[in-house]
């Protein structure tokens, strides 16, 4: 009898790495896709197929796909913008701003459906669009509601990626009808129909390299979650700081430390059961990304951001030039991973309190999930 | 009929595929009727629009392609076309 969390799966820019826990121990067990960048890979918790979102540098954006879990794999065919379909280059304000025709440059997260909904996957990309699938990815729909929203040739812009793109995708556990995006950079949007209307859900974000901090859009969210429990309870790892929501993200507050670590990053993870504990992997900057203060550490709150704590028990205490990218941070249970740029991860069995060294020598990790 | 080679690169993806020769009167027909031959093999060298991205050269006769948006450059009876990628990165 598996469970979740007994295999731990690694994007990295030269494969995927499949991890298997034994004895408690995470250990290598293959390496998939080897010498390709893996943007991203999951298990759909619905039937246990894994997906993983290939980076060829010549060949395109690849989707493959196993159904045993890593051993053999095949490609399904990636999304294709649709003829006609154009995104504007550069940033808002700029002055006239370029069209250019919208092609696939970046399969960026990749989201099962709802339990209800066998065979509804999503992906999210670059420049843009979000792809709905209702085959298991035999084929694919640009979502034409969030494609047509007002906001996108006049306010979205690259942030992350050279143009807009989509890194995260939240289904309601209540309600598969109800999905959040978060884009980088216009914000977050909401549909309760499905994807037919979109609404902006940035109210109490700050943007503060615009002229207009608290405008609807935007805002450059690193990364978007929610408590699976207690679905109104979502976390944001923002440009500018640590944000939560309680309602749904009709609000969102500013939770991040004015003087400790917990405050720039791009991961962020929330507990499957306590929405008021989450952690994340401080780096120093926008304009340093590094660790904060060359230490890496955790940072976890208990309290829904009141207090943070700053975990570093058996982290290294050497200067440190580690970023963890948004995708590169997953909880399952008690259990928590990370993995860097530098090719560092770091596995946690006990909430963060205490860390062990699952490998130094990787590739550049922009992935890691749990299953 | 051209005569087409591969770079080897392309057979861990397609391992089937061969210098063969095809019946085409440009480019664009060519990989058309090679992804007929080797399904999905045309998303390999070409984007969403049809252009031969960026990174990925085919040659018609020594010649590198002229038209790389839409792929018109002609192909003679006798043609020898090969296809290359430039690997770079590390």
């Amino acid at each position: 009898m598996t469970q979740r969390g007994d295999s731990l799966l690694l994007g990295t820019r030269k494969g995927l790495l499949w991890y298997e826990r034994r004895n408690g121990r995470y250990e290598l067990a293959r390496v998939a896709h080897e010498g390709n960048p893996i943007a991203y890979a999951a298990v759909d918790p619905r039937d246990g197929a894994c997906w993983a979102c290939i980076d060829h540098g010549h060949w395109g954006q690849k989707l493959s796909r196993s159904r045993d879990r890593g051993e053999t794999w095949e490609e399904l065919p990636a999304p294709k913008y649709p003829d006609g379909a154009e995104v504007v280059d550069g940033f808002p304000g700029m002055g006239e701003r370029k069209r250019i025709p919208a092609v696939l440059r970046y399969l960026w997260v990749f989201q099962p459906g709802g339990a209800d909904q066998p065979g509804r996957v999503y992906l999210g990309t670059e420049p843009g669009g979000l792809f709905v699938s209702d085959d298991s990815g035999a084929s694919w729909t640009l979502c034409e509601g969030l494609w047509n929203h007002p906001s996108r040739m006049e306010f979205w812009s690259g942030g992350g990626r050279d143009l807009a793109g989509i890194h995260s995708i939240v289904v309601d556990p209540r309600n598969s009808k109800r999905v959040l995006i978060a884009v980088s950079s216009a914000g977050v949007f909401e549909t309760v129909d499905d994807g037919r209307t979109w609404q902006s859900r940035t109210k109490g974000l700050r943007n503060d390299y615009a002229p207009e901090p608290h405008g609807e859009f935007g805002h450059d969210p690193h990364f978007v979650t929610l408590c699976p429990a207690e679905p109104d309870r979502l976390w944001m790892q923002n440009h500018f700081g640590i944000f939560t929501s309680a309602d749904g993200a009709r609000s969102w507050i500013d939770v991040s430390q004015k003087d400790g670590p917990a405050r720039f990053g791009f991961p962020i993870a929330v507990d499957e059961h306590d929405p008021r504990s989450a952690w994340v992997v401080p780096g120093e900057s926008d304009q340093k990304r590094l660790a904060h203060k060359r230490v890496l550490c955790v940072a976890r709150t208990q309290d829904a951001g009141a207090s943070w704590q700053t975990l570093t028990r058996g982290l290294p205490s050497g200067a440190s030039f580690d970023i963890v990218l948004r995708h590169a941070l997953d909880l399952a249970g008690d259990t928590l991973c990370f993995a860097s740029t530098t090719g560092n991860a770091f596995v946690s069995a006990d909430r963060g309190e205490s860390w062990s060294c699952l490998s130094n020598h990787l590739p550049p990790v922009y992935s890691v999930r749990f299953a | 009929m051209a005569t087409v080679h591969f770079t080897p690169h392309l057979k861990r993806y397609f391992p089937e595929l061969r210098s063969c020769e095809i019946e085409s009167a440009s480019v664009a027909e060519l990989v058309k009727a090679l992804d007929l031959r080797h399904a999905g093999l045309a998303s390999y060298l070409v984007d969403d629009r049809g252009r031969l991205r960026q990174h990925v050269v085919i040659y018609v006769d020594k010649v590198a392609v002229f038209d790389r948006a839409t792929l018109s450059d002609a192909l003679r009876s006798n043609s020898v076309v090969h296809v290359f990628q430039a690997l770079s990165g590390g």
